[in-house]
């Protein structure tokens, strides 16, 4: 089955930046879109989301909030935060979540080294 | 006051709130490494206004005594952004800044110039990478220190506040200091066509196909 991904932003713009660099790395995944926690939590909810890329300045719940929900839901879900945020206690609270850090705004490089370590683990957990 | 949804689309306002957004985090990500302290901020607010308008916002959530670094921009856009905090804090940024390197009294004796210097740094930060982002150059006026009320900080010597603004508004406050403050953006409207154009620009080529290359 073909891996599943949830990006999550409020900004239409930026899910679609996201989902075409994604597009560009991982042609055969499947993208599913959600502009804030809430809605994002329901996805999940749904099942057979396998990634989880998410903006990190957003109405309500940040993303940081919502990746540390997600981790607790899901402790081996592969996860981005994406933000120009650079400052060193996000980049802190993104690893204390376990999730990788992405600049905003995204590229197809900016992407790659989360998309090709996120492949890799689920490769392995399908093992 | 006209809804920005009547000038601009959806997508076209959705872009120009995440140039502002990405542009502010970079803001902040300068903030944080003067103040040495984490700096929180909001989701940027976005509304069509006149100056007028525009000033009784800034009064409204903040009252009377401010304290602002202003810089105007020309180029493919044209305004003033505005580092603005209540005037009181603008002592306690500057001892924040300069920590242990200046006394109390020379924080105090160079408060203006220091907020000048700290405001440049910031408001550049956010400028620069929205210019990079729309690919076109602006240019940066010097940072100028103004006091007062919101119809103050808003006053310019070209007498431009005529006519309307995309008046964009962020609040930040560093997590462990007594600092907060907002930085507001105000776009002339004079030409909606050409930001228009711009914005269309800018979607495209972050949609189309050679962004994953060189942007």
């Amino acid at each position: 089955m073909a891996i599943k991904v949830l990006i999550v932003d409020d900004s239409k713009l930026a899910r679609i930046v996201a989902a075409k660099a994604l597009g560009t790395l991982q042609p055969e995944w499947d993208r599913v879109e959600a502009g804030n926690a809430d809605e994002a939590l329901a996805r999940l909810a749904g099942g057979g989301i396998d990634v989880a890329l998410l903006d990190y300045n957003m109405p309500g719940r940040d993303g940081l909030v919502l990746a540390t929900e997600i981790r607790a839901l899901y402790p081996d879900m592969p996860i981005a935060i994406i933000t120009a945020n650079a400052q060193d206690e996000v980049i802190e609270r993104a690893r204390a979540a376990n999730a990788a850090f992405v600049m905003k705004p995204v590229t197809t490089e900016s992407l790659r080294a989360f998309v090709s370590g996120a492949a890799l683990r689920l490769r392995s957990a399908a093992r | 006051m006209t809804p920005p949804e009547l000038l601009l689309t959806e997508l076209e306002l959705d872009a120009l709130t995440e140039l502002v957004n990405i542009g502010v985090s970079n803001a902040a990500t300068s903030l944080r490494k003067m103040l040495r302290e984490e700096v929180l901020l909001s989701v940027p607010a976005i509304e069509i206004a006149n100056h007028a308008k525009a000033a009784t916002l800034i009064s409204q959530r903040e009252g009377d005594h401010l304290v602002a670094v202003r810089q105007a921009f020309t180029g493919a856009l044209n305004g003033r952004a505005l580092l603005i905090f209540p005037e009181a804090n603008g002592l306690e940024l500057v001892r924040a800044v300069t920590g242990e390197y200046v006394s109390p009294q020379e924080a105090a004796a160079m408060e203006d110039e220091a907020l000048a210097e700290t405001g440049n740094v910031i408001l550049n930060s956010c400028l620069s990478s929205m210019a990079n982002m729309l690919r076109r150059s602006l240019t940066m006026s010097l940072p100028q220190v103004v006091r007062g009320e919101g119809t103050e900080l808003l006053r310019t010597a070209e007498g431009r506040e005529a006519g309307l603004v995309l008046f964009f508004y962020i609040n930040f406050v560093a997590r462990d200091r007594s600092i907060r403050g907002y930085i507001a953006m105000l776009m002339d409207l004079p030409s909606l066509s050409a930001l228009k154009l711009l914005v269309t620009d800018f979607i495209e080529r972050v949609m189309g196909d050679d962004f994953g290359q060189d942007g």
